[in-house]
């Protein structure tokens, strides 16, 4: 999908956006960008706090639980709520392919699969802490003993439930933002400006909040 | 240059759109192979729990590159940065790049206040890494303490 540019073309001669991009696009690039930031100071803060621990709880003994079994299951229900997530990612970039095309039918079609799987990760992370709450965990408090059988602090859920807080709650945003862009295309609207770049500027976005479970997932369940 | 009937003033150049959509799901194979990659590095550290540090820790520096593999695929294929004009794309990049100082120095400081208390505050070094009983909870599985 490379540019046919010019390769001579003055971008910066006035006249035209030397970026090419719609003002509404640039802007939510500049927000994802500062968003990026606020979430990187949480999980660098994390970083920190356990850098300066001499334990940590293991996390593969605090997430090994997967719904309707008791069985030990280290990392599989966590790594079902990121297959989700990539696959509601590649049905939002086919939504924003078919907007291309400007196929109104594609669109809704694959947004509207974009919402299901947002609603199955939230489901999936209702889930999660309503586990770990049964199990004690929540803020300020931290029944999951260090690695190493130390006293463990509150450190761990504290962490864990605002910044997985913060993430799902740009998850359920998200999920709104795509509903009401599907009512936008489904009824016409995009049909009749003759683009569809709402559904990429949403695009944007929920790739953003994928982008953020990757480094969640690497933070808290990987290492 | 051809004049496309303008979606908006600041675009002047339109982007050739490729109608096959096999870079996308090319795109989902390489995350999804990458996670497997992963999964599979996180439970080898938990299979083998007394494997040497050095080798722990290498298994980790290997996931975090791994994800960073993973982020590059997402901007620049999903989001489509790749396809953006190069000065858009440094306007992005180039802020991040303060994230190597972010998280070098923060993450050097916490370690660096963590062996500094365990120099200077035997007692909270004792407290922080003597072995405590731990009843077992509620919906306590086996593998939980070891």
């Amino acid at each position: 999908m490379a540019q046919a540019v010019p390769v001579d073309r003055k971008w910066w001669n006035g006249g035209k956006s030397p970026f090419n991009l719609e003002y509404g696009k640039l802007m939510m690039w500049y927000f994802l960008m500062s968003d990026a930031f606020t979430f990187s100071a949480f999980l660098i803060s994390y970083g920190t706090i356990r850098f300066s621990s001499n334990s940590w709880p293991n996390p593969n003994h605090v997430f090994n639980s997967f719904p309707l079994t008791h069985a030990n299951l280290p990392l599989a229900f966590v790594s079902l709520m990121t297959f989700i997530l990539i696959m509601s990612s590649v049905t939002m970039v086919l939504a924003v392919h078919e907007g291309h095309l400007m196929n109104k039918r594609g669109v809704v079609k694959w947004m509207a699969w974009t919402i299901v799987g947002g609603l199955a990760f939230l489901g999936c992370q209702a889930w999660e802490w309503t586990h770990l709450h049964t199990e004690g965990a929540w803020w300020g408090r931290n029944p999951f003993p260090n690695a190493d059988g130390s006293q463990q602090t509150t450190n761990f859920s504290n962490f864990f439930f605002t910044i997985t807080g913060f993430h799902g709650f740009h998850v359920f945003s998200g999920v709104v933002i795509n509903i009401i862009i599907l009512i936008m295309a489904w009824r016409g609207m995009f049909d009749r400006r003759g683009h569809y770049l709402m559904v990429e500027k949403a695009g944007l976005y929920w790739h953003f909040v994928d982008l953020v479970w990757v480094f969640v997932f690497l933070c808290f369940y990987l290492i | 240059m051809e004049q496309h009937h303008t979606i908006s003033p600041e675009i002047s150049v339109h982007h050739h759109h490729d109608p096959s959509t096999k870079r996308i799901w090319k795109t989902f194979w390489v995350l999804l192979f990458i996670t497997i990659i992963e999964l599979f590095l996180g439970l080898m550290m938990y299979w083998f729990p007394h494997m040497a540090d050095w080798l722990h820790l290498a298994i980790k520096g290997v996931i975090c590159i791994l994800s960073l593999a993973k982020a590059f695929y997402i901007v620049s294929i999903f989001m489509h940065l790749g396809d953006e004009i190069r000065n858009m794309i440094m306007t992005i990049v180039v802020p991040l790049m303060l994230f190597v100082w972010f998280i070098g120095a923060f993450i050097w400081d916490g370690h660096s206040w963590r062996m500094l208390r365990n120099d200077y505050d035997p007692y909270k070094k004792e407290e922080s890494t003597k072995k405590v009983e731990q009843k077992p909870h509620e919906g306590q599985k086996p593998g939980h303490l070891e």
